[in-house]
């Protein structure tokens, strides 16, 4: 027996292993650059002979990068914040509420959750040219907000139905009006599924690039990772490598505190004990 | 406090399904009313439909006077406990049971004030800091309890609140319940699907099947004189037996023996206009080992011999189970329902069990081939194809059939 088991332990630790090495060594081969300097990025060496901050305090330097991240945080946020709202009350109704074209609205969001976003920069771009949209705000939180609502409403309606139903009657036969049963009673308790939609929402809008770059023409709106492709090196004969792979780290830190901040969160179940146990 | 009205109250859900049927029910102010039944009977249904849960299709309900039928949960001033307690996770028990008076904007003072009130009736001051998953059962169940009379409400709505208890805390949170409700005075409407706590709580029990409300009466009363079959078959346990009958001039013949016809049954079956073929209903009851009953009591009904399949001993009573050859199978839809209810999938098909209680003091062994008698002063008998209780016309149950000789 305990062959077998060892056997199984170093067939599921070999395998792990060669999941994690697979996906932390382009991290690891961004953050090592990060720390080259420019003469040494061909080196064939993985990790750096000399390490150097330059190429962070170059970008940390410049608003070319600083604007466009605090332009990151700022859309992020307000789209997260709107999508998961909306989607938590459009959720609450899927779940809770019969009502005519329920199968429409769920396939509807769907069917933009598939869309080849592609395929829709160029419609978008002539209307938010025409709407004044164009390099501004608006112009990437809406589409954000949009692509971020079907995986909302997703997440957040199966919370929804673990919820125990009596729940709700509870409260409203306890004097709330439909309103505050939801603010009150279920809210709370969809509260990890909000925040895991929330997570995702914001992780989907900071590492967006395709519109970001195709609706934004100057670092008034640009995001982080678009502005990345608009690094140039010191000199025309300079590649970016080193300041694009520092700010590729620097972009990365707050989604690992993110992470790490909510991973808690988002496992905890806080329906235990809400009926028979 | 206030009395409940339902008048011809009736629930179609939308996809056509007709739930409750023309529903007319008064409860008195303070009055202490069960709604039974078997599941799908239309019970909880009725119940949300007084708590303003459900819509109301047509009819009236009045609380207090006042036509409510239009009125949101909120504005009914009822408290209703359910049958999963539905206490709210996120929030101690202190919170679960002050919800209901910060929602209506009471002053902290005053909801400390009640809800440690109600603490201490329940037994819960130690818990109130803790949330409900850190309960027990029963803990959990008073506090739902608690959660409903910390309001003082209009009326309590209960929707099964013991079902979810093990049978020996059940026993006794039904006492609780009960002495809760006289000490409160407060109109309650319980529903459950066991007609044992439906006998034992209420000051009237309203028997439900199919949406229609079937008898509504005092428990000795359902016991004693059912309107039909149904409510014959459900109330009691064991159950009463069913068997076939024919009668023949001023005869009965039943599969235990034939006995002449009392005076009193006889002008009830004809007034009745009823057929030949009868059910017939005897209680468990009211059988005795032949040689217990006596020579007085032995005039007023039959005796029969039978196998004893199974002996019983509960220490107050014996039950013995025996089956009769019938020829006939009972064949009613509100058996077929009640068998298929009590997991009993044969009730009063041919070659049935029958259960009769006995004394302790019988010397039956099982296997036995033993003398029993069947009492028949309090005989029922039902028409098969309405279901309804014929004897019932037929006052003075003493003589109904005249000494068997």
């Amino acid at each position: 027996m305990a062959r077998v088991d060892n056997g199984k332990k170093i067939g599921w630790g070999a395998a792990n292993t060669i999941a994690v090495l697979l996906t932390l060594i382009p991290v690891l081969w961004i953050l090592s650059l990060s720390f080259k300097s420019p003469a040494a990025i061909a080196d064939p060496g993985f990790w750096p002979k000399e390490w150097t901050w330059s190429n962070y305090s170059g970008i940390l330097q410049t608003s070319q990068f600083i604007q466009p991240l605090l332009n990151s945080i700022g859309i992020g946020v307000i789209a997260t914040i709107i999508a998961v709202l909306l989607a938590s009350m459009a959720a609450y109704a899927v779940a809770r509420l019969r009502f005519p074209g329920k199968q429409v609205l769920i396939g509807m969001a769907l069917l933009i959750a598939m869309f080849p976003q592609i395929s829709l920069v160029t419609p978008m771009f002539s209307i938010e040219r025409a709407l004044g949209l164009f390099n501004t705000w608006p112009g990437l939180i809406i589409p954000y907000i949009a692509f971020g609502l079907p995986l909302g409403i997703y997440i957040l309606s199966a919370f929804f139905r673990e919820i125990p139903w009596e729940l709700e009657k509870a409260a409203k036969v306890d004097g709330a009006t439909p309103f505050q049963a939801f603010t009150r009673v279920i809210a709370p308790l969809a509260a990890p599924g909000m925040v895991t939609t929330a997570i995702l929402v914001f992780l989907f809008c900071w590492n967006e690039f395709l519109f970001a770059i195709s609706f934004t023409s100057t670092i008034g709106a640009r995001t982080a990772p678009a502005a990345l492709a608009f690094f140039s090196g010191s000199s025309q004969f300079t590649s970016p490598t080193g300041p694009i792979s520092a700010a590729a780290v620097v972009i990365t830190i707050p989604i690992i505190i993110f992470v790490l901040f909510f991973q808690r969160r988002i496992v905890a179940g806080l329906t235990s004990g809400a009926v028979k146990g | 406090m206030a009395e409940i009205v339902l008048d011809q109250v009736t629930k179609r859900f939308p996809d056509g399904a007709l739930a409750v049927d023309k529903i007319s029910l008064d409860i008195a102010d303070g009055e202490f009313v069960i709604l039974v039944g078997p599941s799908g009977c239309g019970k909880s249904t009725t119940l949300n439909m007084i708590a303003g849960l459900e819509d109301i299709t047509e009819g009236e309900l009045r609380i207090g006077g006042k036509v409510v039928n239009n009125m949101a949960p909120k504005d009914r001033d009822i408290a209703m406990v359910f049958q999963s307690y539905a206490l709210y996770p996120h929030m101690t028990v202190r919170e679960n049971m002050g919800f209901a008076l910060k929602l209506a904007k009471n002053p902290q003072s005053v909801i400390d004030e009640k809800v440690n009130e109600a603490a201490r009736i329940l037994d819960l001051t130690q818990h109130l800091d803790r949330k409900p998953a850190n309960l027990s059962g029963g803990q959990r169940q008073r506090v739902a309890m608690g959660r409903a009379i910390v309001r003082d409400p209009a009326a309590f709505l209960m929707d099964e609140p013991l079902s979810n208890l093990d049978a020996k805390l059940r026993v006794q949170m039904r006492t609780e319940v009960s002495r809760l409700q006289r000490r409160l005075g407060t109109t309650m409407v319980y529903v459950t699907h066991d007609q044992t706590e439906a006998m034992t709580l209420g000051d009237r029990v309203a028997v439900m099947r199919g949406g229609l409300l079937q008898q509504v009466g005092s428990p000795q009363e359902l016991y004693d004189r059912p309107d039909n079959l149904f409510v014959a078959g459900f109330i009691g346990s064991p159950a009463m037996n069913f068997m076939p009958a024919t009668v023949e001039g001023s005869t009965i013949r039943t599969p235990l023996g034939e006995a002449p016809l009392a005076a009193g049954l006889r002008q009830a079956l004809e007034r009745a206009n009823a057929p030949r073929e009868l059910i017939i209903g005897i209680r468990p009851e009211n059988f005795e080992d032949a040689s217990l009953a006596s020579a007085d009591a032995k005039q007023n009904g039959i005796g029969f011999r039978a196998t004893i399949d199974v002996l019983e001993s509960m220490g107050s009573d014996v039950y013995v189970y025996f089956t009769k050859e019938i020829e006939r199978a009972v064949d009613a839809a509100e058996l077929a329902e009640l068998a298929r209810e009590s997991g009993r999938a044969d009730t009063g098909a041919s070659g049935d069990t029958v259960v009769a209680r006995i004394d302790t003091a019988t010397r039956i062994r099982e296997g036995d081939d033993a003398e029993l008698w069947a009492d028949l002063r309090s005989l029922h008998v039902f028409d098969p194809s309405t279901g309804r209780n014929i004897a019932l016309d037929a006052e003075g149950a003493a003589d109904r059939t005249v000494p068997a000789g």
